[in-house]
């Protein structure tokens, strides 16, 4: 028999009954809940005179509506200027009062982006099957947890439940051999990967993330690379737990203690796919091939190399493809053959659920200490993922690296990245960003979004046209 | 959730492929804590010349003539014939409320993303795959032929064409049987309260941690 996949264990583990027609019925251990896709569930469940099966499973902070700049969040839920969505982040506060749910509400020190508390907190655990009416979930897979994204009708089945209606995955394997080249990130890996193989290429997988190159990343690391499978088309991606998995955990106010902490770590371990595991579809990609990746266009597909240019549609073969390219140099305002390095900057947005956690701001300060941001950039914004985060990032003195720098270091929130609070991007303007997509539209109506890793998008910030991270970290020049 | 039979309406085809939930719809009408309304914000960024926003009157804005959904010819289309990997992006499940806010009850794609696809079934809008080849050909006769329609059969799986000629497409048999009878799935999970039950038992058994007092 051959063994299993980690996909397979955590499945496996979660098995409540499998159905004749192929459905079966997941045990969910962990929903995490924001304002945006939580308030038609919570109704649901008030129509249909139903509770929670288990109130304890759930975990809620507000992220999506939440203001970034400190004069606002000073006011508490005054300070959300627009009035449909204080609604929206009020009625959080009312429903997780209602029924019982754990909340850290939007004047809670804890409070941050969602995906960025819950590990943070120790509400994700390796182990788990976790859900939240998100995509981006697919991030918790960081921890060897099975993550994924619902909508909002399925938040309400498993408030109600404790268990998901899913099909199983098939399994994908993309293994990173080797080490990255000094400068480039995990966001790199993950922006090449997509580039690879595609929006939709994980499409019907779970993705698993191995080899040497992603053993090597920090907590951090991965979980941006976990971010963004929902990026390839998968909804969720995962990587086996080792000792950086259980340092990372161990002592989280949700975590397990003393003689709990130690079973629950030695189960852990056995979290990784089995060598004789069979995987539907393996690729292979070797980590010297990568170096610090910039988007074009209006899918994160559309990717090249710092040194690469924008590219031809002409020269496509694929007619589908061909017209996409087409619509997206349009709106971005880009020309074939134009490098990428020449391509102009007006906004600069550090955050996300992606790269908004204490490594990310690290590597963005390194790049800009001691410089100043271009004058032709109009805005560049630096948000913390959470209120712990950005304790922990003054604490070390990088919130006045920035400002020093002329970048704003705002209040933690999900902020540009999607652009439903007060921080948008406007029409025409390029950012360099360092969220997750770059669809039309997202950061703001008109807005023309290139997707970086923050030692990118600082790069950019100090010269206001994208440069190779690379040479600055790693000649003379530096100031003092 | 409202059942779903047979569907014959006249189809729009929209020619673009990865077609993001940010465009179906825009995340400033995320904001609405209700499920309804969102049809008037339908590719909102497309469908209009102006920026969009919660509680604006709708009736007023410029519309795009280019947009496809603008077309005269399209007016009241339930069928939307759309390209490779449509709802791709995010999991909101506003993209399936402003669709069937709007009218349509059946896309025909070659290709979808897995959440949105999957979202679709909860809401009674029928998602059906169909082969490039054929999907290509549909295309080609729906730009060809004003008025073009279809009839969709579910409980048959077949699509049936002006010419009377049928196409047939495959659907979860559990999706199937609750679009047909218009069950929502809380209630069918309810009917396995005792096995849920059983394995939380076992579970918490196994693997107390995760049962732990909050902190």
């Amino acid at each position: 028999m051959t063994g299993k996949t980690l996909y397979d264990k955590l499945w496996d583990s979660h098995l409540v009954k499998q159905r004749d027609d192929g459905t079966a019925l997941i045990y969910i251990d962990r929903q995490l809940i924001h304002e945006v896709t939580s308030p038609q569930a919570f109704e649901g469940l008030r129509l249909a005179g139903r509770r929670p099966w288990r109130a304890e499973a759930n975990f809620a902070t507000p992220d999506h509506n939440i203001p970034t700049t400190r004069e606002e969040r000073q006011q508490g839920l005054e300070g959300i200027r627009d009035p449909i969505s204080r609604i929206q982040v009020t009625t959080l506060d009312d429903n997780c009062r209602e029924f019982g749910i754990f909340e850290l509400d939007m004047n809670d020190e804890r409070q941050g982006i969602v995906h960025v508390v819950g590990p943070e907190q120790g509400a994700t655990l390796p182990g788990m099957t976790i859900v939240c009416g998100d995509s981006h979930t697919s991030t918790h897979g960081a921890l060897g947890a099975l993550a994924h994204g619902i909508g909002t009708s399925e938040v309400e089945h498993v408030m109600a439940t404790q268990c998901l209606l899913q099909t199983k995955m098939k399994n994908m394997l993309i293994r990173v051999d080797g080490r990255l080249n000094p400068g480039v990130t995990a966001k790199d890996i993950v922006l090449a990967i997509i580039g690879e193989i595609g929006t939709a290429g994980g499409t019907g997988y779970t993705i698993e993330f191995g080899g040497e190159a992603i053993r090597s990343l920090s907590i951090e690391g991965r979980m941006t690379v976990c971010n963004m499978a929902i990026e390839a088309g998968a909804r969720a991606g995962l990587i086996a737990v080792d000792e950086t998995t259980l340092h990372y955990i161990k002592g989280r106010p949700f975590a397990p203690k003393g003689d709990m902490w130690e079973k629950a770590a030695a189960a852990w371990r056995s979290l990784v796919s089995d060598s004789d595991a069979h995987f539907d579809r393996v690729v292979v990609i070797d980590a010297a091939d990568i170096i610090p990746q910039v988007t074009w266009g209006t899918s994160p597909e559309m990717v090249a190399p710092i040194t690469g240019e924008v590219p031809d549609p002409d020269k496509e073969d694929n007619p589908t493809r061909r017209e996409n390219m087409r619509q997206a140099l349009k709106y971005m305002g880009l020309k074939p053959g134009t490098r990428i390095t020449d391509i102009k900057l007006d906004c600069i947005f550090i955050g996300s659920c992606t790269n908004s956690r204490i490594e990310d701001l690290r590597a963005a300060a390194a790049v800009v200490k001691g410089r100043k941001v271009a004058a032709n950039v109009e805005m560049a914004l630096v948000v913390p993922g959470s209120g712990l985060v950005k304790k922990q990032a003054e604490a070390e003195g990088l919130d006045k690296i920035f400002i020093e720098a002329g970048l704003e270091w705002r209040e933690p929130g999900c902020s540009m990245c999607l652009a439903m609070n007060a921080d948008q991007l406007g029409a025409g303007k390029h950012c360099a960003s360092t969220s997750n997509r770059n669809f039309e539209g997202r950061q703001g109506f008109g807005g023309r979004t290139h997707l970086v890793s923050p030692a990118m998008a600082a790069a950019a910030a100090i010269h206001g046209h994208f440069v190779d991270v690379r040479d600055i970290l790693f000649t003379a020049d530096r100031p003092a | 959730m409202r059942k779903f039979t047979m569907q014959s309406g006249l189809v729009m085809p929209l020619d673009r492929a990865n077609v993001d939930t940010d465009f179906i719809i825009p995340k400033q009408f995320l904001k609405s804590i209700k499920r309804s309304g969102f049809g008037p914000n339908l590719f909102d960024e497309h469908r209009y010349l102006d920026k969009g926003e919660p509680g604006r009157d709708n009736s007023s804005r410029p519309l795009n003539p280019d947009f496809v959904m603008n077309k005269p010819r399209y007016k009241g289309a339930s069928v939307l014939l759309a390209r490779e990997n449509f709802g791709c992006g995010s999991s909101r499940e506003h993209a399936p409320w402003a669709l069937d806010d709007y009218g349509f009850r059946v896309i025909i794609a070659p290709s979808y993303a897995d959440i949105f696809f999957n979202n679709c079934f909860k809401n009674g809008i029928l998602p059906i795959v169909v082969d490039k080849k054929i999907f290509d050909q549909l295309f080609l006769e729906v730009d060809a032929a004003e008025g073009y329609s279809l009839t969709v059969d579910l409980e048959r799986q077949v699509i049936v064409k002006p010419d009377g000629s049928t196409i047939a497409f495959e659907v979860d048999s559990f999706r199937k049987y609750c679009l047909l009878h218009g069950l929502d799935d809380i209630g069918i999970t309810l009917q396995d309260a005792d096995a849920i039950k059983a394995f939380e038992a076992r579970w918490k058994a196994s693997a107390p941690w995760y049962f732990g007092a909050q902190a």
